[in-house]
């Protein structure tokens, strides 16, 4: 009898790929050797039988790390085929379109790469053909420099109307779909006002925590760890917030009379500048990662998602930098066509790309986190009981 | 035949934690080595892949330990299990020795983990590997390239040259023919034969083909054999082997941990014609699990099936494989395709016999059988609330005891009790001389760390004089 029937799934599954999810679960459920390594493997020892939301949240709490791939002794060509971080990795791009608002976008996962490649080249398309159609030549081929430059092009009243819509949209879509899986796993409410599992959510986003591999370091190309991705990860979320900063502090000075462009030794400029070359650098060795990662762990038709989302990125932030460079000659109108094209492009792709991995990952993060307590707080009942207590089993070879 | 071009110090057969230990301390001692695993890279290890702790004495509590555990409560644990079974200066040395192993083996860059869910038992005693075996196995392997060892896979040793207690040479299959390998020392630390059926059945007969064997198939001994044809002294008793009842529907081979059952206390244990055939409530559960597989290969077709119901089901540790379910005991019986009314009988006469008790799984309890035979002496409930499950299970053979003779350098013994010239073993491929029968967890890891540091050492010495 192969293993792979036998160790069959009971409960019926959403999909192909969370019945495999179960199954790898029960299965790593009765070995348990990978509890040290990351949050996952606790988070399945609290239970015993796993239906499609608890598989959902094990895959959105699942940071891909390898290194559970690499320490199975089950993992393939082993007949048991344990094969965690390209299953949850599936499992975790099919919630994406499960979670998506409103429900009629959910396509956009279908085919990610194309389509945020379509929406980005539209936007771009949009912007230069508007400043071209409703600027004169002269203006937006001239030189334009001093306090208000950009503005000449576009007026700060269009842009903030024009953007701040589309942040506020992917802000409301992106609360809809964490609540729509927050509902999925089955979370009560109640667990998002404690303090207590939140901070320890944000603590574990913001040191990454569970891309290290349980110290070990991270695995990607083979069984060594020399895997780079949580020091790329961090230059692209920390540049990520450094440009939303200077964003926020150039708002502040507008409305307090000074307005862009503003010089290179002002903090939104500064603030900006390191923040865009952490957003080249980052998504640039992120994608390298991409290619170089073990093929047998990679969940392949997806890859064009990460690939759009890391591009996207990657070219928001260069033509940025471009725009900075360059704001002093005659390029400069086009390249701030080109670039809040693409700024544009990134805002109303959040809710239906790669981002949304950072909401329902801090929101798994949250859960595990109330559980983790509840585990080491014996007053605090457990989500299931574990046969850890009983004095008859574990201790043998 | 064609020669290897390289001559190398150290020759290392087998590619488990005791050679790898070997190979690492033979390159830092300034030896050059090479490294015959028999096992294609992704099983490479041997028996090591399935490990997850290792037993080491210590003085004090450490990050990962809960308390100390001296060397006088280890040679205690030692002498229980092996029933005296052991050569009880080689094990105090060991003993000793592995205080040192608990620094010496994170330095390679293994690295340690409080104990494992389920295994809070040991928390004090045993040092965990973080992932597990095969991950303690790739920083081993790691280390080892970093220092320069040069490691062949797919390399089986089918023959070896010694004259007068003097290694000259080992044959490797290859794709071309066979090649001659040189070396100046030898450190045996290819395993046991526990994966060699054809071997298993010279003591145990047929039933052997029954057997499901716990590790890789690449343990089969040859090694071992070739050593022992050829002069070195046989330790152990070549008969048994370390057999636990698991899965029935494992595979073959390689099931490792995930296919035990911890539920034989719980239930009652029936063969194929639905008959008791041992006190399944005899002691607690860790000291007799190791009896088991001994008692299921004298059943017929080496098979048995433990019975239970619903108020057991979460007691235990869950397995790989989910129970097989029934509402009535006559459906489980047909399930499991056996005699309906013979095990309906059989449970009814159990249930008759089983006296009012307080049941605690933690403690021998006062739960009971009256007037039947085998009795149960503990935790004996009555198999009455639905549904009703079943685990078929096999005997699981995890290794054997048969060994080389060794001294405290390592160094193998010849059968007229003189060192060998430039031979040395670690491992489970010696690990008889200290541990002739039983077992205790992590144990097999300590032996493999402590001679195998011990074995590299002294063969890169050998090798220079």
């Amino acid at each position: 009898m192969p293993a792979t029937e036998s160790a069959h799934v009971t409960m019926p599954h959403a999909s192909a790929t969370l019945a495999e999810a179960d199954r790898l679960m029960t299965l790593c459920n009765s070995c348990r050797y990978c509890e040290g390594l990351c949050a996952v493997f606790p988070a399945m020892e609290m239970r015993r039988a796993f239906p499609d939301g608890d598989l959902n949240y094990l895959a959105n709490l699942c940071h891909g790390c390898g290194a559970c791939y690499f320490d199975c002794q089950f993992a393939p060509p082993h007949e048991f085929n344990v094969n965690v971080p390209r299953v949850l990795a599936k499992a975790r791009a099919d919630s994406y379109a499960t979670y998506t608002w409103p429900r009629a976008l959910a396509p956009m996962f279908a085919r990610n790469g194309l389509a945020i490649s379509l929406v980005a080249a539209l936007c771009v398309a949009a912007f230069i053909l508007g400043f071209v159609g409703v600027q004169d030549r002269s203006v937006l081929f001239g030189v334009n420099t001093g306090p208000g430059a950009f503005f000449k092009l576009m007026p700060h009243r269009t842009m903030v109307i024009l953007f701040g819509a589309a942040f506020i949209y992917a802000l409301v879509a992106m609360a809809m779909e964490m609540l729509i899986f927050w509902r999925d796993i089955g979370e009560p409410r109640q667990t998002l006002t404690r303090s207590g599992p939140l901070l320890d959510a944000v603590r574990d986003t913001f040191r990454l925590r569970y891309l290290e591999g349980g110290k070990m370091g991270c695995f990607n190309e083979d069984e060594r760890p020399t895997d780079r991705r949580r020091i790329y990860h961090h230059l692209t979320f920390y540049g990520f917030l450094l440009c939303f900063a200077a964003t926020c502090v150039a708002s502040v000075y507008h409305y307090l009379g000074r307005e862009a462009p503003y010089a290179w030794y002002e903090p939104p400029v500064i603030l900006g500048t390191i923040g865009g070359i952490g957003l080249l650098i980052g998504p640039a060795g992120l994608l390298a990662a991409k290619f170089y990662r073990d093929p047998d762990m990679l969940d392949k038709p997806r890859r064009g998602m990460d690939i759009a989302f890391i591009a996207m990125l990657f070219l928001t932030s260069l033509t940025g930098l471009a725009l900075l460079v360059l704001r002093s000659g005659p390029a400069m109108g086009i390249l701030l066509a080109i670039h809040l094209g693409f700024v544009f492009a990134f805002f109303i792709t959040m809710p239906y790309g790669k981002f949304v991995h950072g909401l329902y990952r801090f929101a798994a993060l949250i859960r595990y986190a109330k559980e983790s307590r509840a585990r080491h707080n014996p007053d605090v009942p457990v989500v299931a009981a574990s046969a850890a207590v009983t004095g008859q089993g574990g201790s043998r070879p | 035949m064609e020669a290897s071009e390289k001559s190398h110090d150290v020759l290392v057969i087998g590619g488990g934690n005791a050679a790898l230990c070997a190979a690492i301390s033979a390159r830092r001692a300034g030896a050059s080595v090479l490294v015959l695993e028999g096992a294609p890279k992704f099983y490479r290890g041997g028996n090591t892949r399935h490990t997850r702790n290792m037993r080491c004495a210590h003085d004090s509590a450490t990050e990962t330990l809960s308390g100390p555990y001296s060397e006088d409560e280890f040679f205690d644990d030692l002498m229980r299990v092996t029933q005296g079974h052991t050569d009880e200066d080689l094990a105090r040395f060991m003993i000793s020795q592995s205080k040192e192993i608990l620094n010496w083996i994170p330095e390679q860059g293994v690295r340690f983990q409080p104990s494992l869910g389920g295994t809070l038992s040991l928390g004090r005693t045993n040092s965990f590997f973080l992932g597990g075996g095969r991950s303690m196995l790739n920083a081993l392997y790691l280390t080892a390239e970093k220092l320069g060892v040069d490691i062949r896979y797919d390399a089986e040793v089918t023959d070896l040259d010694i004259e007068d207690s003097m290694f000259l040479s080992a044959t490797v299959k290859n794709g071309a023919g066979p090649e001659f390998i040189r070396a100046r020392t030898l450190v045996a630390a290819a395993g046991g034969f526990e994966a060699n059926i054809e071997w298993l059945k010279e003591y145990w007969g047929p039933p052997a083909e029954n057997f499901l064997i716990r590790g890789t198939p690449y343990n089969r001994g040859t090694v071992l054999k070739m050593l022992i044809e050829r002069g070195v002294q046989e330790i152990g008793d070549p008969t048994q082997c370390h057999a636990v009842a698991i899965d029935a529907r494992a595979p073959k081979f390689d099931g490792g941990i995930i296919t035990r059952l911890d539920c034989v206390v719980f239930g009652i244990v029936v063969n194929r014609n639905c008959e008791r055939f041992y006190d399944e409530g005899e002691d607690i559960w860790p000291k007799r699990y190791a009896i088991w597989g001994r008692l299921v290969a004298a059943q017929p077709d080496q098979i048995a099936y433990i019975v239970f119901d619903a108020s057991s089901l979460k007691l235990f540790m869950p397995s790989c494989f989910p129970p097989i379910e029934a509402q009535s005991i006559g459906d489980l019986a047909g399930e499991l395709e056996l005699d309906s009314s013979a095990l309906e009988n059989t449970v009814a006469t159990f249930n008759a016999a089983v006296r009012p008790g307080t049941f605690d799984d933690k403690i021998l309890d006062d739960c009971r059988t009256e007037g039947i035979s085998p009795p149960k002496s503990h935790w004996a409930r009555r198999i009455e609330t639905p549904p009703f499950y079943a685990y078929p299970v096999r005997p699981g053979i995890t290794f054997t005891y048969l060994g080389t003779g060794v001294n405290r350098d390592a160094r193998m013994l010849m059968k007229d009790g003189k060192p060998a010239g430039n031979m040395f073993a670690a491992g489970e491929i010696m690990a008889g001389n200290v541990l002739g029968r039983g077992y205790a967890a992590g144990i097999g890891m300590t032996i493999g760390s402590v001679f195998g540091r011990i074995a590299g050492r002294e063969a890169a010495k050998n090798a220079r004089n």
